[in-house]
């Protein structure tokens, strides 16, 4: 018996505004609001709302058989608490139903991973934080920003003590190897892989409304039909995507809503079944292990990190981050903290990429002027961080110093409690002399 | 007087000089100046000259009445009747060429692709000016005019005075367009005499374009003395730490490159400075990727292109402005950087280090010079101070009417050789 595993990615970044040099050292707010709003509200009103329905519609007639699994980055999560609490509300409802998992990802969708494995385990905390406060479970799953994997990652994942995570197929990694199956990473034999299946995935995320397509129209029938006529042995079929799919990319008069509420009865008709990335991983057992030693991604026909950190300005900018996170978590200051995470998102390196000249979401006219903006925004954070702590010391020597500091707090308080016992002492002793 | 741009409207430093020229010469009293520019905007000031917009001059007879000219020529603050003066004076027939309701050509008062041609318009509807205007001495601005300086003294016989406030060797570092080459050389050719704005330049004219060394005069530029608004701005700047700005266009004359690879070196040294790259152009991409790869992102700013106020802006609140520029013909905005009370670092290669003293001048490619120059300036106040102090004294007794009466002596020694 064949089983289909939906994924959808839910993510939106606080979008900077234009932040000029003489902004520095005099304003500390970063962000367009504006364009934030507007973006989410449009995604709110054209996707996530209609989208969450048609799954709830889904279940619903199913009868409880079709289920799909969600990753909502926690910058997404504030941003619809901000502009769009409906759209909190109907994922809840569709969390209520039981058949919708809710996985876990770093906080802001950062790029964490390939930098300073403290903070991914840092951010990775905070969502599932986050997670717990929204919807009130603890997701056990763990999706990474753009499903970017590596070995390395794989150990840092595992350490954690995640035994199951998601990733792509890629065909530089995977070879002649079908993504149908459930893998192991090579390096952590008990973490467990679900590998996105290319071809189906895209039949949706990409080729849906393309008129050019030589299986346009392409109806809940004929790609059922598809996945059914796979190889008897390839049991799970992993469509994953971003839900942006579902009346953005590809809109609602394209019929993608409709195509979607008639995939589980053409599944039933067949035999599939629907199953959450835990169900998955209860369900089947692992074939093989897959060895990735260079990061993989799911964007791009070079399904690696390029897009993010493939040029001069992302690496740069990258590197200045990584600079001062040690700092930052020494430093407990609660706007830092905040500003710390809006500014990890992929998003803004993702808008400094030469790859594609003009055919990205980037809200900066090009990638040079998306580093310009950037950097002065970091350039500010870095000039309050150094307002806190003093440049000169050390992080070792001022973590050293901080950790001083509280213990003679403790130390103090200790002591004038002995005091406060012993005068009291004194006092009976007195009274008892008289 | 022909020329291309007049403040306010201006795209690059000839029109500063112009107007900084002309008002300087108005002060003498017995000059009376008119000044040809391709398009007026009719917000220039006049007091002191008489613009001429060429496309208000008619090469074309229309049978037009007083009423219509007026109604179109309001805006621009000229006297209708003028209009029908010119129209006396047309001297051959351009029906052929494309024209307006007025039988004038239009221009775009800016640097076209078809530059050569409106080049070309321009000397046309000079002969129509030259034959309809008296004067004593014909003087063109860049070679742009040079054409029309030509034209004029044909018609007119009068003595042509140009002036160079560039050569194409400074715009091209040395790959030289040969139309461009062709128009300058014909200009000095034709000139009495040829006024060039820094010796250095005065080199470039008798060397490469093969001039008389005696007809050859240097006349350096000079400064209008800043306004009390500018002089009020505020240092606006957020943060503690030293700026030291680049301000103009991000091109291969301005050399860039040896301030940011001048930047990392003071910055590897020196926690506390910021630098600022103020204005846009061609090798501004090349740039952003050069201060990427220097890893000195977080303390080298881009601004973007800076226009009016900003620039004073930017200026006051700097402690170190650097022109590197590998070839300058003059170069006024280090004089402005001193108005505003900012030490200034140019290259010797500039025109302008030729009349300033307390500024520092370093070989534009000596990075290490221009490193050890900057890091002087934000690092020992006495240093500070005394290139702050001395660099205004000296820059405000740089003026226009010295330029002028320099001028004026050259015009009084081409006419005496008629």
């Amino acid at each position: 018996m064949k089983t289909i595993c939906f994924y959808f990615q839910v993510h939106q970044p606080f979008r900077l505004r234009r932040y000029r040099f003489f902004d520095i050292g005099n304003d500390h707010y970063y962000y367009d609001d504006f364009h934030n709003e507007e973006i989410m509200r449009r995604m709110a009103e054209h996707c996530y709302l209609p989208a969450n329905k048609t799954m709830l519609e889904m279940i619903q007639s199913s009868g409880g058989r079709f289920k799909a699994s969600f990753s909502i980055s926690g910058t997404a999560l504030e941003q619809m608490e901000l502009y769009s609490p409906e759209v909190l509300d109907s994922f809840r409802e569709l969390g209520k139903t039981g058949n919708v998992e809710f996985l876990t990802e770093t906080y802001a969708h950062s790029l964490s991973s390939l930098g300073d494995t403290e903070e991914f385990r840092l951010q990775v905390d905070r969502h599932k934080e986050k997670i717990h406060d929204v919807f009130g479970i603890e997701p056990t799953i763990l999706r990474n920003t753009e499903l970017i994997y590596s070995d390395d990652i794989a150990e840092l994942v595992a350490d954690m003590g995640f035994t199951g995570m998601l990733t792509e197929g890629a065909k530089h990694v995977m070879g002649w190897k079908s993504p149908n199956y459930i893998y192991t990473s090579s390096v952590q034999p008990e973490l467990r892989l679900l590998l996105k299946n290319n071809r189906f995935s895209e039949d949706l995320s990409m080729r849906f409304n393309n008129y050019s397509w030589n299986e346009y129209p392409l109806t809940a029938d004929k790609y059922i039909g598809w996945i059914a006529s796979t190889p008897q042995a390839e049991q799970i079929i992993n469509l994953f995507m971003n839900y942006e799919v579902l009346g953005s990319i590809q809109p609602a008069e394209s019929g993608i809503f409709e195509f979607f509420k008639a995939l589980p009865r053409f599944a039933a008709d067949c035999g599939i079944s629907f199953s959450t990335p835990s169900e998955a991983f209860n369900l089947l057992n692992p074939v093989e292990s897959i060895s990735v030693p260079h990061p993989i991604s799911w964007v791009d026909e070079e399904r690696d990190t390029g897009s993010w950190l493939g040029n001069v300005l992302q690496q740069e900018a990258f590197r200045k981050v990584n600079d001062i996170s040690e700092r930052v978590r020494i430093a407990k200051d609660r706007r830092i903290r905040q500003d710390w995470n809006y500014l990890q998102s992929s998003d803004h390196f993702y808008y400094m990429n030469t790859r594609h000249p003009g055919g990205t979401f980037s809200p900066y006219d090009n990638p040079y002027d998306a580093f310009s903006n950037y950097m002065n925004v970091l350039s500010d954070f870095i000039v309050r961080l150094n307002t806190l702590f003093p440049e000169a010391i050390e992080n070792e020597e001022l973590n050293a110093l901080l950790i001083t500091i509280r213990n003679q707090g403790k130390e103090i308080e200790t002591l004038q409690k002995e005091v406060a016992r012993l005068r009291k002492n004194k006092v009976t002793n007195e009274q008892n002399n008289k | 007087m022909f020329g291309w741009e007049f403040p306010p409207h201006i795209l690059g430093g000839l029109g500063t000089a112009s107007y900084g020229l002309t008002r300087g010469m108005a002060t003498q009293g017995d000059m009376e100046i008119v000044f040809c520019i391709p398009k007026p905007w009719g917000d220039e000031e006049q007091h002191f000259l008489r613009i001429v917009g060429m496309c208000n001059v008619p090469v074309v007879w229309h049978d037009v009445n007083m009423d219509h000219v007026k109604w179109r020529l309001e805006s621009f603050h000229t006297d209708p009747q003028r209009y029908f003066d010119y129209r006396n004076h047309i001297y051959a027939d351009f029906t052929y060429r494309y024209v307006n309701d007025l039988g004038c050509f239009e221009f775009s008062g800016r640097y076209p692709d078809n530059l050569l041609e409106e080049i070309d318009n321009y000397s046309i509807v000079a002969g129509v000016v030259a034959r309809t205007e008296s004067y004593d001495v014909i003087h063109a601005h860049d070679w742009l005019t040079y054409p029309a300086g030509i034209h004029a003294k044909m018609v007119s016989g009068k003595p042509l005075v140009i002036h160079v406030h560039a050569t194409d060797y400074d715009r091209s570092r040395g790959n030289v367009n040969p139309d461009v080459y062709g128009i300058e050389k014909n200009g000095m050719d034709y000139a009495d005499h040829i006024i060039t704005v820094s010796n250095l330049t005065r080199q470039t004219v008798i060397e490469k374009y093969h001039q008389n060394p005696d007809k050859v005069t240097t006349v350096h530029n000079a400064v209008e003395p800043l306004s009390p608004d500018i002089l009020a701005i505020k240092d606006k700047r957020g943060v503690k730490d030293k700026v030291i700005t680049f301000l103009g266009r991000i091109t291969m004359q301005k050399g860039p490159e040896y301030f940011v690879e001048a930047a990392a070196k003071v910055l590897s040294k020196a926690n506390n400075v910021r630098f600022v790259m103020a204005g846009n152009g061609d090798m501004m991409d090349k740039m952003i990727r050069l201060v990427a790869a220097r890893h000195i992102s977080d303390k080298f700013h881009f601004t973007g292109f800076m226009k009016g106020i900003q620039v004073y802006e930017v200026l006051k609140s700097s402690d170190a402005y650097v022109m590197p520029s590998v070839s300058e013909p003059f170069g006024i905005s280090p004089l402005e950087a001193m108005q505003c009370g900012v030490p200034t670092i140019i290259s010797k290669q500039s025109g302008c280090a030729e009349i300033l003293e307390h500024a520092v001048s370093v070989d534009y490619w000596d990075i290490e010079a221009m490193a050890d120059a900057m890091y002087s300036i934000v690092t020992y106040p006495s240093m500070y101070q005394f290139l702050r102090d001395e660099g205004k004294n000296e820059v405000d007794n740089i003026k226009w009417e010295y330029a002028g009466e320099k001028v004026r002596r050259i015009y009084e020694q081409v006419i005496r050789q008629y």
